[in-house]
């Protein structure tokens, strides 16, 4: 193991084992969501951050990976861990169907139809019909795990811990997609789908699977989120929890895994503070810093950190940073497209949809 | 079962104009800019917001509704000099961003001058079934005010002189600044009418649906099914397509899926538009060179 995986490893240790011995239940509550929209984030920072899909909408893959969770604990008796996997897929499935349709959705279309799937997502939920499942309007309540083994730990002890481990796994696996050949051809994709096209990345596959894995991420977060909160309701998964979300992911760095998590500690303790002013307040800070960020720091905090640790890095050893992260356009045009894994032309998928447009300039 | 169904078309074209008003609003800041403005609703809730605050202030309704229009003019030419200028080249997830802080903040400034209780907002028109009971008098007093707008707009844009300079500012910026057209004046003042449209939308909505920070985001929902039925770039089509989807959620409210619902028969529309022909029904295609 190299020595920044050491230092890695010591650190989320260190995130364990201090909450634990240190924080009171309520806290590691408040951690435990932190961790949650962590993940929620980095779904979204695949997707938008790394392949330049625009979802408004991942709110309700958070839904539904919290429904399903929900309702397998509550209809079958299912254990909460033996949920993740089964919500896993159930999420990744959904996000693969709904990533079909958006193959021909291209920017702002794509962040349209998501934004109305959002929207639309409480309706769904208080449907009649699945009533029986999802309790309607009431929703359902769910029990707080305790520590196996005869574990000394409170349920919330516990439960961050559990939290923080299943995220280690899927960050080391965000982590490495990223790096590797999936990642290049999703970051080809983004920075240019027409040129990646025709160097033999498989636009469709990529994309469909981008979308699959993106949601099963958020999905798995729900699933987390329920447990720790121990109740979903269709109302709390209305539109802003999609907002949030995106909040979050601009405010951390689209394309910065380490982000995800300032953006997520940035949705989880700004409105604990702002309320305390208005009621009103939280949205208006969200907005102003949305704005904000949009126009003086577009890379998010997370890539504003790591260019600036690149720098230093650089300044002291006077020469390029081997560990830089290959997110951009220059490392990827050392990469021959000849290893990417499918090099079978994509079928009849070239037709451009509408916002190719050529305004005319 | 035939009333029924007349009733329902009927019913289903008075909302329709509301999504038509939002809809046309929409269209004229996307032919522009080639945004869409996701605070569309939320800019037209303000509005509605302050219509109410100059009844309660012993305003008439007419004096009230000009103030709020005038009012939401100004914000709109505002918000396009000081906030969308720089993203004029951005990419889309720029925009987006933007669009969304302006959600959040307009969404919040509601509240917080208005607090969230929902309230009622009075109708000019009178309280009696028209039309043989077809219609109550709010919804053709508000079809006729939305269809004297469409007409307006679509007059002013075809008619006088700055109408044509808007037009051509939006189809071609560079030939038209050759010609003396003053382009981004031409466009925050788009961004004006819009949310002037948008204004009245939000004041004849209203008393239907009554008023809260939230009121515009199904109606936002419509709007951009109608919208994008019709075709984004098409004026009149955007028009047409939210009368259309008026009349879709209304017949297939009833018929169909039932309320509960509607928003989601929306989300169908808006899917199977960009699905299967994603110029909408008016659209024009647009080719690019590589």
């Amino acid at each position: 193991m190299r020595t920044s995986s050491w230092i890695t490893a010591i650190l989320v240790l260190l995130a364990v084992i201090i909450p634990v011995t240190l924080f009171t239940d309520y806290h590691l509550f408040q951690l435990t969501m932190v961790v949650v929209y962590g993940i929620a984030i980095l779904g979204l920072a695949l997707l938008i951050g790394f392949n330049g899909q625009i979802s408004l909408g991942h709110g309700a893959f958070y839904a539904i990976g919290a429904y399903t969770t929900a309702i397998l604990m509550s209809s079958w008796d299912v254990p909460y861990w033996a949920t993740l996997p089964i919500s896993a897929v159930v999420c990744a499935l959904v996000g693969f169907l709904i990533g079909l349709p958006a193959l021909r959705l291209e920017g702002l279309y794509l962040a349209l139809t998501t934004f109305a799937l959002a929207v639309a997502m409480p309706q769904i939920l208080k449907y009649k019909a699945f009533e029986d499942w999802t309790g309607g309007v009431q929703g359902l309540v769910i029990d707080k795990p305790e520590a196996p083994f005869g574990l000394k730990l409170s349920p919330d002890q516990w439960l961050y811990s559990f939290t923080v481990a299943v995220a280690v796994v899927l960050y080391v696996i965000a982590w490495n997609i990223v790096r590797g050949r999936m990642g290049r051809a999703m970051m080809a994709i983004r920075d240019h789908a027409m040129a990646a096209e025709s160097m033999g990345v498989n636009l469709p596959m990529v994309k469909t699977r981008t979308f699959a894995l993106s949601a099963m991420y958020t999905g798995l977060a729900g699933s987390l989120g329920a447990i720790a909160v121990q109740f979903v309701a269709p109302d709390s998964f209305n539109v802003t929890v999609s907002i949030f979300l995106f909040v979050g992911l601009i405010v951390g760095g689209v394309s910065s895994i380490g982000g995800t998590l300032i953006g997520a500690a940035f949705i989880e303790f700004v409105p604990n503070f702002a309320d305390k002013i208005s009621k009103a307040a939280p949205g208006a800070v969200y907005g102003v810093i949305l704005i904000a960020v949009m126009f003086l720091m577009p890379v998010g905090a997370g890539g504003f950190l790591r260019n600036w640790a690149r720098r230093l890095i650089r300044a002291r050893t006077h020469e390029p940073d081997p560990e830089a992260p290959i997110d951009d356009v220059e490392a990827l045009t050392h990469e021959p497209a000849a290893d990417l894994p499918d090099l079978t032309p994509g079928p009849a998928f070239a037709k451009q949809p509408v916002t190719t447009g050529s305004r005319p300039e | 079962m035939l009333a029924g169904v007349i009733h329902q078309i009927m019913s289903g074209i008075a909302t329709g104009g509301i999504y038509a008003s939002v809809a046309l609003a929409l269209v004229m800041i996307y032919q522009a800019t080639h945004h869409v403005n996701f605070a569309q609703g939320e800019m037209a809730t303000f509005s509605t917001y302050i219509a109410l605050a100059c009844i309660n202030a012993g305003f008439p309704y007419w004096v009230a509704l000009l103030i709020a229009v005038v009012f939401s003019f100004v914000v709109g030419v505002a918000i396009e000099r000081i906030l969308m200028r720089p993203l004029a080249n951005a990419p889309i997830l720029a925009s987006v961003g933007v669009f969304i802080g302006l959600l959040l903040i307009i969404n919040s400034l509601s509240g917080w001058f208005f607090d969230y209780t929902i309230k009622q907002f009075p109708s000019p028109f009178p309280d009696h079934p028209m039309l043989g009971g077809y219609l109550s008098g709010h919804e053709l007093g508000s079809t006729a005010v939305t269809l004297i707008v469409l007409i307006s707009v679509y007059l002013f844009f075809r008619h006088t002189k700055l109408g044509l300079a808007m037009r051509a500012a939006a189809f071609n910026p560079t030939s038209s600044r050759l010609v003396g057209v003053r382009v981004g004046w031409m466009l925050a003042l788009g961004w004006g009418l819009a949310a002037g449209i948008g204004a009245i939308a939000g004041c004849m909505v209203a008393p239907v649906v009554f008023l809260d920070p939230n009121m515009m985001a199904g109606i936002l929902l419509y709007a951009f099914a109608g919208a994008l039925l019709g075709g984004i770039d098409n004026p009149l089509g955007a028009v047409l397509g939210g009368f259309a989807v008026g009349v879709i959620e209304n017949l297939g409210g009833a018929y169909l899926v039932g309320t509960e619902l509607k928003l989601s028969l929306a989300l169908v529309i808006i899917v199977a538009v960009l699905t299967i022909k994603p110029t909408g029904l008016m659209g024009r295609r647009v080719y690019s060179r590589v």
